[in-house]
């Protein structure tokens, strides 16, 4: 019989739609990032580099991106004789058939494939994180500790660590207590979402919990797992962890992949970063082009000015242009003289001559001020801007827009407009 | 597809000078991303030849790490595939190849097998792109025995180091000289053959027993009055890569929109094996212009009709000038190349002065590298 001593359930079914209209067609963890990669890369790159060769990513939300990303997975040498990555979408069943109601719902009906791996200990991880991380280390204090759940757990600032789920832990890092967002937090321990379980301990919570509606880990599982006297022990990571949950988190992200020398260093040769890549070529910096402190994809063709900005590959920047501040995903096209200041462009856009983006004074957005914020002016993807438009800060865009919808040529700080309907 | 293809890579040349003493031409990087040989298996691959022989001798280490995998150009199937011949010892021959018919003979096996009626053989150190289905239908339209692609230089050009035909108007080739003292035209023959299978396996027999070894002057020429021998003129860019000055220029193509957007725009793609390297860097201080760039560059200088190829390393207050800089180059601060080749993973001291004079300079400096 097949024993792999751990495998990884990855969750990549969220759509996270604190990111707007960047998921309006594309799970979270298939959005694009620092340029080349999408979000997913990072976990299962951290999979293959840590020996963990048996991967199940369970999709839910608009899977399509995602699994053209994965495919059998090459990209991360996943593609097996014997595990390698399997995509694990809900299925029906002759009995009650359902959507993944919950993270820990969706590993429970996936427990057929965790058996058919005989595992020893299961790591439950989500994609929607960007980090480096040694999961054979964390898998180490695992076993030293005689655990049968360990959390991933990082210190962050006591100010901060009401917006976590806290955990308390004994000098051995024993998990005495769990806070989920304390006003008053008394430790600094937060939790990362990152699981190992010995598989035995997790079963039996799953099938015990199997009718708890919603079913998800850090509400249920967890919970169970610590009444039922089980050992939960805190392992603490210290190195570079990004959540990049919402437009500024995920912008800022970004960002400081551009730092002289950065604090999440993707040129390093150990623990190198694997993503399918379907384009290949040099990129071209044309005479009159200037780009500073910025990052640059595959086989984009660079005719302006590109500071302090991530770019996709296959990217044109037309001549005259100036993106600052912005990232900008694969194939769009930025029209000659564009102004684009502090934006999210994602893929397949096309930006009008001499459009402007980005321009004026901050103002709450009035489809959701919480989602766009941060003063960034947020393009999904396969939108259209007309030529020599105006676009105001806090704004989002999604689809194709003419010019007869821009009011004398702006929209202003504040504004939405969502063309593209979802599945459309 | 009705051919296999066999890709000569075996080729050196003094006049690649320093630059041979790592890999044979077909090695070569090529374009930021690309080696030579990726032309030639990414037109085979583009035109559905399946089964496809890479006949390789001279110093063949770079070669084979780069063909190490044949998922790249799509050759990893269950019918077909990627086959890498390097001579070897057997019980009745233990000699190198000792011509590019020879290496063919000594491989007779590979073609005796397959059942595919024709052989597409491409040089590896071309850089083109091609549809060898056209080229097949134009062989088998003309019913001739060998097709020649053959490519019009310019007028004026020095065209004597190629083999240069001469065809009437039927396109059948009447003359054919390598090397010409005088040349008779501009046409050139491109490295690219369409023969019959059965055909080549017979003349290949029969050059063996006379021991004559080379495909062009002992199979093409020879033949070219007893067999129906045709041209086949393509119009888009081709270069071949045969001395520095080729090498250098070839890459400069690259920072033509036109060549650039022919290569990496138009369909199909050329293919290469992918490194998983970041995206390329530009610090404070960078100023690119009119240059190509691969991934894993990080740039902090100035950069100007330059190709740089992956993962080079530019220092502060640099000025790389009309340079080519291969693979894994790293150039301290405040260092000045011009009109060179700087050979891969060689790295150049801070404060040093490199300038091709009169013509291009190689460039093979490996240093201590001091990592930042």
């Amino acid at each position: 019989m097949i024993k792999k001593e751990m495998i990884a359930m990855l969750l990549a079914g969220g759509q996270g739609s604190r990111l707007g209209v960047l998921t309006a067609n594309v799970a979270k963890p298939a959005v694009a990032f620092g340029g080349k990669y999408r979000i997913i890369d990072f976990p299962l790159s951290n999979c293959i580099n840590s020996g963990i060769d048996t991967v199940g990513v369970l999709t839910q939300y608009q899977p399509l991106r995602l699994n053209a990303h994965i495919g059998i997975g090459i990209p991360w040498d996943l593609d097996r004789n014997n595990g390698g990555v399997t995509v694990l979408p809900p299925y029906e069943r002759s009995d009650n058939s359902e959507w993944y109601t919950g993270t820990a719902n969706a590993i429970y009906q996936n427990l057929r494939y965790i058996e058919n791996y005989n595992p020893e200990y299961v790591l439950i991880l989500s994609g929607d994180h960007i980090y480096k991380m040694d999961y054979e280390v964390m898998l180490d204090f695992h076993k030293a500790n005689r655990a049968d759940v360990t959390l991933a757990t990082m210190p962050v600032p006591l100010s901060e660590a009401s917006r976590f789920g806290i955990v308390i832990a004994d000098e051995e890092k024993r998990i005495q207590e769990f806070e989920e967002k304390p006003e008053n937090p008394r430790s600094n321990l937060a939790s990362m979402g990152i699981y190992i379980f010995s598989w035995k301990v997790l079963r039996n919570a799953l099938i015990a919990l199997k009718d708890q509606q919603n079913c998800d880990f850090g509400k249920h599982i967890i919970p169970y797992c610590f009444e039922h006297q089980n050992r939960l022990f805190a392992y603490e990571y210290n190195g570079y962890w990004k959540d990049v949950g919402t437009l500024g988190s995920y912008w800022e992200a970004n960002m400081e992949l551009i730092d002289l020398v950065p604090e999440f260093n993707l040129y390093e040769e150990y623990w190198k970063i694997y993503t399918k890549c379907d384009t290949i070529e040099p990129q071209y910096v044309a005479p009159g082009a200037h780009v500073e402190r910025s990052i640059i994809g595959e086989a984009s063709e660079i005719y302006g000015a590109v500071i302090n900005s991530v770019i996709g590959p296959n990217v044109r920047i037309g001549k005259g242009a100036i993106i600052r501040d912005s990232i900008i995903m694969k194939d769009t096209r930025i029209g000659d003289f564009a102004t684009v200041d502090k934006s999210i462009i994602a893929e397949n856009c096309k930006i009008g001559n001499g459009a402007v983006l980005g321009e004026g004074e901050e103002a709450p957005n009035k489809l959701n001020a919480s989602i766009y914020s941060f003063g960034l002016v947020t393009i999904g993807e396969d939108s259209v801007i007309p030529d020599n438009v105006h676009i105001g800060k806090n704004t989002a865009i999604s689809g194709v827009t003419t010019k007869q919808d821009y009011p004398d040529g702006v929209l202003a700080s504040g504004e939405a407009m969502i063309k593209a309907g979802d599945g459309e | 597809m009705k051919a296999v293809g066999i890709i000569l890579a075996g080729g050196n040349s003094k006049r690649m000078r320093e630059l041979s003493r790592k890999r044979a031409i077909s090695a070569m990087p090529v374009g930021g991303s690309f080696r030579c040989i990726d032309f030639a298996l990414s037109n085979m691959s583009n035109s559905h030849v399946q089964t496809v022989a890479v006949l390789t001798q001279y110093n063949a280490r770079s070669l084979n790490e780069h063909l190490s995998s044949s998922k790249w150009w799509d050759f990893g199937r269950k019918q077909g595939g990627l086959y890498l011949f390097t001579p070897t010892v057997t019980a009745d021959n233990s000699d190198w190849y000792r011509g590019t018919a020879d290496a063919m003979y000594q491989n007779i096996d590979f073609l005796k097998k397959r059942h595919e009626p024709y052989v597409i053989i491409s040089s590896g150190d071309c850089v083109y792109k091609m549809d060898f289905n056209e080229l097949l239908d134009y062989h088998i339209e003309k019913k001739a025995d060998i097709t020649v692609v053959c490519k019009d230089m310019p007028i004026g050009a020095d065209v004597s180091r190629y083999g240069v035909v001469r065809m009437n108007e039927d396109s059948r080739i009447t003359e054919f000289e390598e090397k010409p003292l005088v040349a008779s035209s501009n046409t050139v023959s491109a490295g690219i053959y369409v023969i019959r299978r059965r055909q080549l396996i017979e003349v290949l027999e029969r050059s063996a027993d006379e021991n004559r070894f080379d495909f062009v002057s002992d199979v093409v020429i020879r033949y070219r009055n007893v067999k129906r021998v045709f041209g086949y003129k393509m119009k888009e860019y081709w270069s071949n890569i045969a001395n520095v000055d080729d090498y250098y220029q070839t890459n400069m193509d690259f920072l033509k929109p036109e060549v650039s957007d022919y290569f990496f725009r138009k369909e199909p793609k050329i293919y290469s094996k992918v490194d998983d390297l970041p995206p390329a860097k530009y610090n404070t201080g960078s100023d690119v212009s009119n240059s190509m760039v691969s991934s894993g560059c990080i740039i902090n200088g100035k950069v100007e009709n330059s190709v740089l190829f992956k993962k080079v390393f530019v220092g502060k207050n640099c000025v790389i000038k009309n340079s080519i800089i291969l693979n894994e180059v790293y150039i301290g601060d405040n260092t000045h190349v011009e009109n060179c080749v700087v050979e891969s993973r060689g790295t150049l001291k801070p404060n040093t002065y490199y300038c091709g004079e009169d013509g291009v300079r190689v460039v093979t400096d490996s240093n201590e590298r001091y990592l930042i």
